[in-house]
């Protein structure tokens, strides 16, 4: 019995909740106990994340999806401060969401088939040294995804620029 | 002969156990520790009454927020209402997973192996601690959204816009740092504080990161004042403003559990600013774990200090001190040390 | 006994369909907005598995600018969601239909 025994229950652990959680981000009436499921997903994710020795990407996921973007979510659902949205399957959506879930479901035996029948990659491949690490991902992305890297600091900065335009009260 | 899987968990339970148990003691004693000092500072006497030089007084104090009556006005959200304390209080806990507050030991000669003293030494440190402090913003949020009331749910925003805008600063700051270590890893980053330079040659300096980051490790704290919502960032719990901000429709342990989730977030910060930037639980003579807690409870006077000669500042002062004064510093720190480091 | 990728793939692909049923069936545009933030992390999921199993790091930066552009894309999204707010005082998508024909 050693840790890599606990690895399987730690995965169907973690799944279950991100399963569920995700589930739950879906049908609930008010949108803030909606971003708590997301969150409660994002977190579950992280933790998937460690078990796949990705260690750079589990943190960044806290610190930015869960610890910033969610924030921002919670931030715009409490100033809107919308009522207790009234039932969801409203009666003259029926047929949208029956359509929709109809289509979802397709979407989905069609991934499962794909997943199940297809001859896979085999065992997983023994990993590198340093696979995940920071040091890894930071020389990667200054040496060969250097490009990238630059682009996405112009799309923040857009992004920056855009949601303060957008958001401000003008006083005309 | 190598570690068995009983051996390891067993030395984490306990190291887990010691640490979390410690945490708490500090938390309580810090009330008293902070009365005594901030009276000291005002020429008067503090709590003397409760057994011998007051120390029982947080003994006290819980006994009486226990036997308090526990209020849920009836208009509130039940589960945030019931799940913001502990929202609050289990980021300012578990971010201490992974602070060193001791080097390698075997209890003298007690244990079969050496065991390190910190939980676990994970490879991204400082991105971890950072990830776990941002989470702490959810209790305050929904505390003030739970509620139901108008200034709570300001005294929630404006608490948690504060939080979020100095997080970023505090951030950037420790980049200084971990330029000159090259690595994540807390353990690495206190051994590369360990050893002595000589500024003249009579003049031994510990090695610490205080002395070549003073402008981050003065960020950083400033940050951390900031994050633990403490005086003289602390306009969203202050008592005469928004009656009392986030929590003013708590009472007994749920506000307990909100205050003691603000000392131990003080505790951890005070643990994060030692590691970066004073060494650690490195001393020249005598066992570690006494040095690190004693440059943590050095910090911890500043916090009070602080706390007891600087005014508030007004919320619009606040943010743009942490938006447009803090950020560029960091900012120029941070080319500054890049450039150094790339000179050397 | 190791966990195959299939598993993950699995996971991954529910999750995306949840994001998907959430987009094609709520009204409420946050909820809608968080369902494609469910979607990307589905897809998230997906990438870090791949790269575990074909010892490639490709597929965690790519993670990575996923990341960094669901930022960008939720910071302007919740903008637009608070101009239309302040402007029809609903975030229903079914009341915004004056393009509809």
């Amino acid at each position: 019995m050693s840790l890599a025994h606990l690895e399987p229950i730690l995965f169907a652990g973690l799944a279950l909740v991100a399963a569920i959680s995700g589930l739950l981000v879906v049908i609930q009436r008010h949108a803030i106990y909606s971003a708590l499921y997301l969150i409660l997903t994002m977190g579950s994710l992280a933790g998937l994340y460690i078990l796949l020795e990705a260690h750079f990407v589990w943190a960044v996921q806290v610190l930015v999806y869960a610890g910033a973007i969610m924030v921002l979510f919670l931030f715009v659902i409490m100033l809107l401060n919308l009522p207790r949205e009234d039932v969801p399957y409203a009666r003259r959506d029926f047929r949208q969401i029956l359509l929709a879930g109809g289509l979802a479901s397709v979407l989905l035996v069609e991934l499962v088939l794909v997943l199940a029948f297809r001859p896979h990659a085999g065992a997983a491949k023994v990993l590198t040294p340093g696979f995940g690490t920071t040091e890894t991902v930071g020389r990667l992305l200054f040496t060969q995804y250097l490009f990238p890297f630059e682009i996405t600091s112009v799309i923040l900065l857009i992004a920056i620029v855009g949601a303060l335009v957008l958001a401000k009260k003008h006083f005309s | 002969m190598p570690v068995s899987l009983i051996e390891t968990l067993a030395v984490m339970v306990a190291k887990v156990a010691v640490v979390f148990g410690v945490l708490l003691l500090v938390a309580a004693y810090m009330t008293w520790v902070e009365r005594k000092v901030i009276a000291d500072m005002q020429v008067r006497w503090g709590p003397t009454r409760v057994g011998p030089f007051g120390l029982l007084q947080p003994i006290a104090d819980g006994i009486k927020l226990f036997f308090k009556e526990d209020l849920i006005p009836s208009q509130v959200d039940r589960v945030l209402f019931l799940l913001a304390p502990a929202l609050s209080v289990i980021p300012a806990m578990i971010a201490f997973a992974v602070i060193p507050f001791g080097g390698t030991t075997t209890l003298f000669g007690l244990l079969p192996h050496p065991i390190t003293l910190q939980i676990t030494d994970i490879d991204v440190g400082v991105l971890y601690v950072f990830g776990i402090t941002s989470l702490g913003v959810y209790g305050i949020v929904l505390a003030g959204w739970a509620s139901n009331n108008k200034y709570s749910l300001l005294g929630g925003l404006r608490s948690s816009a504060q939080m979020i805008s100095y997080e970023l600063s505090m951030s950037m700051s420790v980049v200084g740092v971990l330029l000159m270590v090259g690595s994540l890893r807390l353990s690495e980053i206190v051994r590369a504080q360990s050893g002595v330079a000589w500024w003249l040659p009579i003049l031994p300096v510990p090695n610490w990161f205080l002395f070549s980051q003073p402008l981050g490790f003065i960020i950083f704290f400033i940050c951390a004042l900031a994050e633990t919502n403490r005086a003289p960032f602390d306009l969203p719990e202050a008592e005469t403003e928004l009656v009392a901000g986030f929590h003013s429709e708590y009472s007994s342990m749920k506000f307990a559990m909100f205050f003691m989730a603000e000392y131990a977030n003080m505790a951890t910060a005070s643990a994060m600013a030692t590691t970066l930037f004073l060494g650690g639980p490195d001393g020249p003579f005598g066992p570690s774990p006494v040095w690190f807690v004693g440059k943590v409870f050095l910090l911890l006077f500043i916090f009070i200090w602080l706390r007891a000669s600087l005014p508030r500042f007004r919320y619009d002062q606040l943010m743009t001190f942490g938006w447009k004064r803090l950020l560029p510093l960091t900012l120029v720190n941070l080319v500054i040390t890049a450039v150094v480091a790339a000179v050397r | 006994m190791h966990v195959p990728l299939s598993a993950y793939l699995f996971l991954s692909a529910y999750l995306f369909v949840l994001g998907v049923i959430g987009v094609a069936t709520r009204r409420n545009a946050l909820i809608i907005f968080m369902s494609v933030e469910l979607m990307l992390n589905a897809v998230n999921l997906s990438f870090v598995a791949f790269s575990r199993f074909l010892d490639s790091m490709d597929g965690q930066i790519f993670v990575f600018f996923v990341m960094a552009v669901a930022t960008a894309e939720a910071a302007v999204g919740l903008a637009i969601i608070l101009a239309i707010y302040r402007n029809r005082e609903t975030v229903d998508v079914a009341e915004l239909n004056l393009l509809k024909w």
